[in-house]
């Protein structure tokens, strides 16, 4: 095949867009690695020997609790992620396999999940995290986030549980299995693939969420990184080094996971999950 | 409707099947349907009840009817602010629709050119800012435009643009635009993902047929290409509009909850946060907080009607 002008043209246009794309991102990730004069000095060069400092790592280790928002961030995520999942399954499961009355009323019900962001429901939220005497834990963030994630969970894994062949659990009914060992012992191991595309709507809003850490658990070590960080900034926000090491701190396991996992959420987005 | 039957056969001869509903499909669904009840739907619900009271300084509520959206609308302390902030979400949405969403179209037409080599790299490295926290996303983008650093200058001044260069984020004419712009630029990925996806689905043969009728690049991306994703672009804008009237995050990590200077970031979600959490001198208030998230739940359910009701309709109509 012959290259083609046009081709050329596509390609540069991608290749400036991508520059755009990564440019900042990685502009932030160079400087962190620098001394405060070479930052000012040679913003656009990589660190040398003369120029490369982790001093802002040091100074965001000793001034703020990184290590601890990140496990905080880490347990609300996963948690959340594997109760969604579950939960998620179990109704997606009776929702698509079993015709009952009210079952259609259920999907709508659900279905306003999807459309209303549950933000707005806040100012509630908080008045009975308040009487539940759950403020400042990460179980009113995993509690809000589970219910947040469900309704889109459902809607993924029961395309996916239909698409499932009726034979294996009409053989297993046959045979007398009951229906919690049709689902827990066939159908859920049989989802896994779709977990995949259930993660990518679930945990990258919950992993990057500012607002219910700010409200429900802005204290008491119970910062999420976004909030940590946001926090952390806000106090240091003249010490450049310190900026640029905690904003590298929290690119690096996002673009760590995204660089390995990244085919399966590119495939999960383009795989007709929002038709 | 046969699983539910095939699943009675065996218990028929212990219960008759009609007489109560299978337990295990309760077992199934209530956990799902008590989270969900009690920390999305009942807080939306009670939010709405609470627009209704007012509290006084001793925390006790008093029922008022509408009179806290009345307040909100017409009393010159609150609707001056709250049209502000709507102009300003609507400008905000605008930016979207135009930018993110022609930008996305024009990469996802790029990326779905047949036999395009490193098609999936550009995908993946394009959509990677979409993964990072919008916190995140601010702070890097107000470093790169801040003037004491000089990425922004000394890179215009590179390619000749040195002198359009001013503290945007720092002025009140510019400072919406762009933020807006940033918030683009990080979000991007997903109209170029969704359209693409549907762009792929477009059958070969359509687009051979109308080629060897003699249509050209142009007249088959308008007049083939266009129309079949149509439904795709609807659901595009309608997500794009329900993220951009709940968005805060980039405003509060940018601008902080005032959305300087003087206001002229402010957007409906940072609005219903100092609302809520009081700021300066004004105190927070759950039931003036509570109005404005049902003002905003009002806003997006019409938004959302309309397109369900107007353009999704249509559009099916229209493409098949």
């Amino acid at each position: 095949m012959t290259i083609r002008p046009g081709r050329i043209a596509v390609h540069i246009a991608l290749i400036l867009y991508t520059i755009l794309a990564l440019g900042p991102i990685l502009l932030i990730l160079i400087n962190a690695f620098k001394t405060r004069r070479a930052i000012f000095a040679d913003p656009l060069g990589l660190p040398n020997g003369q120029t490369f400092t982790t001093i802002g790592f040091d100074r965001v280790f000793a001034n703020s609790d990184f290590g601890l928002y990140f496990f905080n961030s880490l347990t609300v995520t996963v948690v959340s992620l594997v109760l969604i999942v579950l939960i998620g399954a179990m109704a997606a499961w009776a929702l698509t396999e079993y015709r009952f009355r009210g079952n259609t009323l259920l999907s709508l019900y659900l279905a306003i999940g999807i459309m209303v962001p549950i933000r707005l429901g806040s100012v509630s939220i908080l008045r009975m995290m308040v009487e539940l005497n759950l403020v400042n834990t990460l179980t009113a963030l995993i509690l809000v986030y589970v219910a947040q994630g469900l309704p889109l969970a459902i809607l993924i894994l029961g395309e996916f549980i239909q698409q499932i062949p009726k034979d294996l659990r009409d053989a297993a009914r046959c045979d007398g299995v009951s229906e919690y060992r049709i689902f827990f012992s066939i159908i859920l191991p049989l989802i896994s693939p779709a977990i995949a595309t259930v993660a990518v709507f679930t945990m990258v809003p919950v992993w990057n969420d500012l607002w219910f850490p700010l409200i429900l658990a802005p204290g008491d070590g119970k910062q999420t990184i976004t909030l940590g960080v946001q926090q952390f900034i806000g106090q240091y926000v003249t010490d450049w080094n310190a900026v640029l090491a905690s904003l590298t701190l929290a690119i690096a396991p996002v673009l760590v996971l995204y660089l390995l996992f990244s085919r399966y959420l590119v495939r999960g987005l383009t795989a007709g999950a929002v038709k | 409707m046969t699983d539910l039957t095939a699943s009675h056969v065996q218990s028929t001869d212990v219960v008759p099947a009609r007489s109560r509903f299978p337990i295990h499909i309760v077992v199934f669904l209530a956990p799902a349907l008590a989270i969900y009840t009690l920390f999305s739907i009942y807080p939306l619900v009670d939010t709405i009840r609470l627009s209704l009271y007012a509290g006084d300084e001793t925390g006790a509520r008093s029922f008022v009817g509408l009179q806290n959206f009345y307040t909100l609308l017409t009393d010159p302390n609150w609707s001056g602010q709250f049209w502000n902030a709507f102009t300003n979400n609507l400008i905000f949405f605008a930016i979207h629709m135009v930018v993110q969403n022609g930008i996305g179209l024009g990469l996802a037409m790029l990326l779905s050119l047949p036999r395009l080599t490193g098609g999936s790299v550009y995908r993946t490295l394009i959509f990677l800012p979409t993964m990072l926290s919008v916190v995140i996303i601010g702070f890097i983008w107000q470093l790169m435009l801040n003037p004491l650093w000089g990425i922004a200058p000394s890179l215009l001044k590179a390619v000749g643009l040195g002198s359009l260069f001013g503290p945007w984020l720092g002025q009140e004419s510019t400072a919406l635009l762009t933020v807006s712009l940033i918030s683009v630029w990080q979000f991007v990925g997903i109209p170029m993902m969704l359209i693409y996806a549907a762009l792929l689905n477009i059958p070969d043969d359509l687009l051979d047929a109308a080629t060897v009728d003699g249509a050209g690049p142009f007249s088959v991306f308008w007049f083939v290409r266009l129309p079949l994703i149509l439904p795709t672009l609807g659901v595009v804008s309608i997500l794009t509009f329900v993220a951009n009237f709940n968005a805060f995050d980039l405003i509060y990590a940018i601008k902080g909850a005032l959305a300087g200077p003087n206001f002229s970031t402010d957007i409906l979600g940072t609005f219903f946060y100092r609302t809520f959490f009081g700021f300066q001198l004004q105190v927070g208030s759950p039931t003036m907080g509570a109005a404005v998230a049902t003002a905003m739940l009002v806003i997006i359910l019409i938004g959302v009607l309309i397109y369900l009701f107007g353009v999704q309709r249509r559009l099916q109509r229209h493409t098949f």
